[in-house]
């Protein structure tokens, strides 16, 4: 494979969005538990609950920092390394885009600053409800993203005029064929990405044996939390399969390795080396006629291979194989995890089991190492193609010279690389910090039950006199 | 009214609001060198890291009207302007990390000061290059161009007023946010800023005048200057109003009020010159614009949530109105 400008455009494109998706993937998640664990907080007055929300609006906040800056980057990336695909799909993708911001970042910005900052600056009731407000914001945010991806997946409502998109029908083109799936099944992700970091590293608490009422409560949440949605997630994720055969059945043949042009009683393989030269799989390790059953329903159902069309018309096997079999174990071994939990919480013992606590911390990253592997499932599937059938992916990168996206994809490698480990590095070290002291905490809810200016004014009396 | 001609107005309002609400916080990135000690850098930053945020955003909005309202322009000036946009995003993720890190770091500090400053200083370089290459016309069909030919001596000195007209807002957004000895530091710098922005506004208009018939033709032909008269002249009332204000005992709030609207009467005259190309004298707004289906699905999105969003905005910087407090804890 030559390293072109195309290629390289479409690796820098892959790396910058797949950095990305896991912010987001984690903010939205959490802005929601926030939000959760303030008006909890509101209902109950247990302060342990502010605590919570005190102590993971921190990473929270450096998290939506990472989403924004890598963020602004997408947002320009049509157009600097997609010109022809921009041109062509602008009037139906640049709208929905517009419809994003509008909607959505703005609002994100417009309350972040009061969620983050506005403490002693307004009242509770007007803090949580800034909170909900973010919160909000990322879930429609992610409607308008999942729109345009979709869109992109399984289009609708559109008509070519001189090889460029026009719009027919704005609801076909925003409720598309695989907008519920992908939005529900994305946002379930999001949700558990946070479930399993909370749960993580409120289980870290425990077995260090410190801030334990915190630890306690966190894990608690954060397993039933993944109780409730791992198990959803699957089913969601089952009925995503069935849009995905019906519209892209191509790539389910590359999720499952399925080469034949059509397959009855196709295996499920659990392990598998696809090879796209021999076009066959090597030490395949099936449950025979399971591909079939889940997809269709029927022991004997008939299953579209990748040999039904020409072999520029596929995708790369081997990433979406494997990338499935990732997400799907990690699924797994999430609804796992919740049932163990379930099972040691009958006497308490999902506080006090050290293996259970290794668990929980070693899943941290399942989450989001299973979003992204999903994307990659989701938009490499998607490949030959740019828009699904319509426009192909190498027909519509700028006309750039190799060297300059070469040397962008450089400084992306570089500057994301050295951002992840001083993110890494600061998440780790909040965490060590741990939890705000319940002493000090007390002491700060009484000046946020009186309204926030008047505390400001409270405590520069206060620091007046400490300073005369 | 026409649609394309809405959209390019509401262009025209999205880059002026990212140049006023951004420029001041980058500007204060730029200003860092003349600002040396930790407390008056926290005090700086303090004043800003609330709604830098919200500010970029509006660069966001910018790309996405381009992107939905001109496909066109947007394909062909972002992939001619590659290098430079690749470079200025580089630059607003270094500075836009820095706010979250530098306030919880102790040993690392000064590399996000470097961060911050470095950052803003070449995003806003970049921005301003963009800008000259866009007034100077860049060939709309892309490719052709070489990575380096978006660099020439007058998008050398964009690029460079560019940073002369954000450090002057970001001088005026501290005299209105800050207390001494920030303030008065503030104001002294301000002060030679509006000398230099002043030299900067009158060596532009001549070189684009002289530079480009068309835009010579646009200023002078008929009795059009009569008619534009009062862009030059206001500015130079304001240049002059704004050092008054600057000076002595400085005024808290007008400074930063005239300063916007000097960029307004900047930005003014830049749009009296180019109107009504995209691209200049290849692209304008009619034959760039996208099909009408996408236009007016949009228009009621704009009309809701735009003035939704002006109002939480506003909303959102009264509630931190007010000197910047010390003693405020952040989250």
């Amino acid at each position: 494979m030559e390293l072109d400008a195309a290629i390289l455009s479409r690796i820098q494109f892959a790396f910058t969005v797949s950095f990305h998706i896991i912010f987001p993937a984690i903010t939205i998640g959490l802005a929601t538990a926030i939000a959760i664990w303030e008006g909890l907080w509101l209902k109950t007055r247990n302060p342990v609950y502010f605590q919570l929300a005190k102590f993971w609006i921190k990473p929270f906040a450096i998290t939506f920092g990472m989403g924004v800056v890598s963020g602004i980057v997408l947002s320009y990336e049509f157009g600097t390394n997609f010109s022809r695909f921009s041109e062509i799909t602008g009037a139906v993708l640049g709208p929905l885009m517009a419809y994003e911001v509008l909607t959505a970042f703005f609002l994100e910005a417009g309350f972040l600053g009061v969620m983050l900052f506005g403490w002693q600056r307004v009242g509770e009731r007007l803090h949580f409800f800034s909170t909900c407000v973010v919160a909000v914001g990322t879930w429609i945010s992610a409607f308008w993203i999942i729109v345009a991806n979709s869109w992109m997946q399984t289009p609708a409502g559109y008509e070519l005029v001189d090889g460029r998109f026009e719009v027919a029908s704005w609801m076909e083109v925003i409720f598309n064929p695989s907008v519920p799936y992908r939005l529900t099944h994305m946002l379930l992700a999001a949700m558990l990405s946070a479930t399993f970091l909370i749960g993580g590293v409120s289980a870290w608490y425990l077995y260090k044996k410190r801030d334990l009422a915190f630890g306690r409560k966190g894990l608690s949440m954060a397993l039933w939390a993944a109780l409730l949605l791992a198990p959803v997630q699957a089913l969601v994720g089952d009925f995503h399969g069935l849009n995905v055969k019906e519209h892209q059945p191509i790539k389910v043949a590359a999720m499952e390795g399925i080469w034949p042009e059509t397959e009855r009683g196709a295996p499920l393989l659990l392990f598998a080396v696809p090879d796209m030269e021999a076009e066959t799989n090597h030490f395949e390790i099936k449950i025979p006629k399971l591909a079939s059953l889940i997809l269709t329903h029927e022991l004997d159902g008939e299953l579209q291979g990748l040999k039904s069309v020409p072999a520029d018309e596929r995708p790369y096997v081997p990433l979406i194989f494997y990338s499935f079999r990732i997400m799907v174990g990690l699924g797994v071994l999430m609804i796992g995890a919740a049932l163990w939990g379930l099972w040691l919480r009958r006497k308490n013992g999902h506080f006090e089991s050290r293996p259970f606590q290794w668990l929980m911390m070693l899943m941290i990253p399942s989450g989001v190492i299973s979003t992204l592997a999903g994307w990659y499932v989701a938009e490499v599937g998607r490949q030959p193609w740019l828009v699904h059938g319509l426009v192909r992916t190498m027909e519509v990168v700028s006309p750039l010279p190799a060297e300059r996206v070469l040397f962008s994809l450089t400084l992306f490698v570089l500057t994301y690389s050295l951002l992840f480990c001083v993110y890494l590095y600061f998440m780790a070290k909040l965490i060590r910090k741990g939890p705000p002291d319940m002493a000090r905490l007390e002491q700060h809810m009484i000046g946020i039950k009186a309204p926030g200016f008047a505390l400001a004014w409270v405590k520069k009396l206060q620091h007046d006199v400490v300073e005369n | 009214m026409d649609l394309a001609l809405f959209y390019y107005l509401l262009l025209g309002f999205a880059v002026l609001m990212y140049v006023v609400l951004d420029g001041f916080d980058l500007g204060l990135g730029i200003l860092y060198p003349w600002f040396r000690s930790e407390g008056e850098r926290d005090h700086m930053m303090r004043s800003i890291s609330h709604v830098w945020d919200g500010n970029e955003t509006w660069l966001v909005f910018g790309g996405v009207v381009l992107f939905a309202a001109f496909p066109a322009a947007y394909a062909g000036i972002l992939a001619t302007l590659y290098t430079p946009i690749i470079i200025m995003l580089i630059g607003l993720i270094f500075r836009g990390v820095a706010f979250e890190y530098r306030f919880k770091s102790h040993r690392s500090k000064p590399w996000w000061d470097k961060s911050f400053w470095l950052g803003s200083t070449v995003a806003t370089f970049c921005q301003g290059a963009i800008l000259g290459a866009v007034v100077q016309g860049v060939d709309a069909a892309p490719g052709e161009l070489g990575a380096l030919d978006w660099l020439s001596p007058f998008s050398l000195f964009t690029g460079f007023a560019l940073m002369v007209a954000y450090s002057l807002l970001a001088c005026c957004y501290l005299v209105l946010k800050s207390r001494d000895p920030v303030l008065t530091r503030a104001a002294h710098l301000g002060r030679r800023l509006v000398l230099a922005i002043m030299v900067i506004l009158l060596a532009l208009s001549l070189w684009m005048v002289l530079d480009n018939e068309q835009v010579s033709a646009r200023w002078f032909d008929g009795l059009n200057f009569i008619w534009l008269s009062p862009l030059p002249l206001l500015s130079m009332v304001l240049g002059f109003l704004l050092y008054r204000d600057l000076d002595g005992e400085p005024h808290e709030t007008r400074p930063f009020w005239l300063a916007c609207g000097l960029f307004l009467l900047g930005f003014g005259g830049l749009v009296v010159s180019l109107f009504p190309y995209l691209i200049p004298h290849q692209l304008t707004l009619w034959q760039a614009s996208a099909p009408d289906t996408s236009l007016k699905f949009l228009l009621p999105g704009i009309l809701i949530f735009l003035p939704l969003i002006c109002a939480y905005t506003l909303w959102g910087y009264r509630i931190f109105s007010g000197k910047v407090e010390d003693f405020e804890e952040g989250y």
